[in-house]
């Protein structure tokens, strides 16, 4: 391909590392995780369809250590794609650019996610046990 | 003005005029599953430690349903298109990334389906 010998646009290597570029490739990592995730809706779906003996297994393997693991981390990861997905489609119409409201945005994204998550689990947990 | 050289102009190379559908649609799926994946999240926690018959209950009412089918079709849609850019940013073999992309499409596809078709037997079975 003649492509292959273009030059290239300064990448990611050249800047100087700052904890904004953490929160933009988290934005990638947990809309990938959030893909896999799927997975699990598709089958609690399926197996709420199918009959109490499958929805049994879901649920159990929703309530064992390794899924109350998983269930937690796509809570986290769902409000901070919702969240910060607010943030950039905020960008998209020009707002927030300037470089200080940009990091507030960012620390507001990360505790009103945070913030979210826990809420959720403790009320989540405390209907269950009531 | 065309500011490609004739050159570009005969290979092909260049926009190809399809970035603001992509672009667009996943910004309206985005803003779709604002209120979509909110609901979802307040519903399942609502319904912590419900058994079988009360999923079947939620489920089978016509608005939840209507409801987890808009979520459904805007997820898989939204998913696709984000892998889309990812596999396109990263993949740079040309037969791997056609491969991959084919491949999250049918299962994009394909794990939407299963769960409208699931939602939709609860809805119509009782």
């Amino acid at each position: 391909m003649a492509s292959a010998k273009r030059p290239l646009s300064p990448h990611i290597q050249v800047y100087r590392w700052q904890w904004t570029m953490l929160l933009s490739i988290s934005h990638r990592a947990t809309g990938v995780g959030l893909g896999v995730g799927t997975l699990l809706l598709v089958w609690w779906l399926a197996a709420a369809a199918s009959g109490p003996e499958a929805f049994e297994s879901v649920q159990g393997f929703i309530g064992s250590f390794i899924g109350q693991l998983l269930l937690f981390g796509w809570t986290f990861a769902l409000f901070y794609h919702l969240c910060n997905g607010i943030r950039h489609l905020g960008w998209d119409m020009g707002l927030g650019f300037e470089l200080d409201t940009a990091y507030k945005s960012g620390l507001a994204v990360l505790g009103v996610s945070a913030a979210l998550t826990i809420l959720s689990w403790i009320v989540g947990y405390s209907l269950a046990a009531g | 003005m065309d500011r490609r050289s004739p050159l570009a102009r005969v290979r092909g190379l260049g926009s190809a005029k399809e970035g603001v559908g992509h672009w667009w649609a996943q910004r309206l799926t985005a803003l779709a599953l604002i209120p979509l994946s909110l609901w979802f999240v307040i519903s399942v926690v609502a319904h912590s430690g419900a058994d079988h018959e009360a999923m079947r209950d939620w489920v089978g009412s016509p608005l939840v349903a209507g409801l987890l089918i808009l979520l459904i079709v805007s997820t898989f849609y939204h998913v696709y298109l984000g892998l889309q850019v990812v596999i396109e940013d990263y993949v740079h073999s040309e037969i791997v990334k056609i491969a991959s992309l084919i491949a999250i499409k049918g299962l994009a596809i394909l794990l939407a389906v299963v769960a409208l078709l699931s939602v939709m037997s609860i809805l119509f079975g009782g």
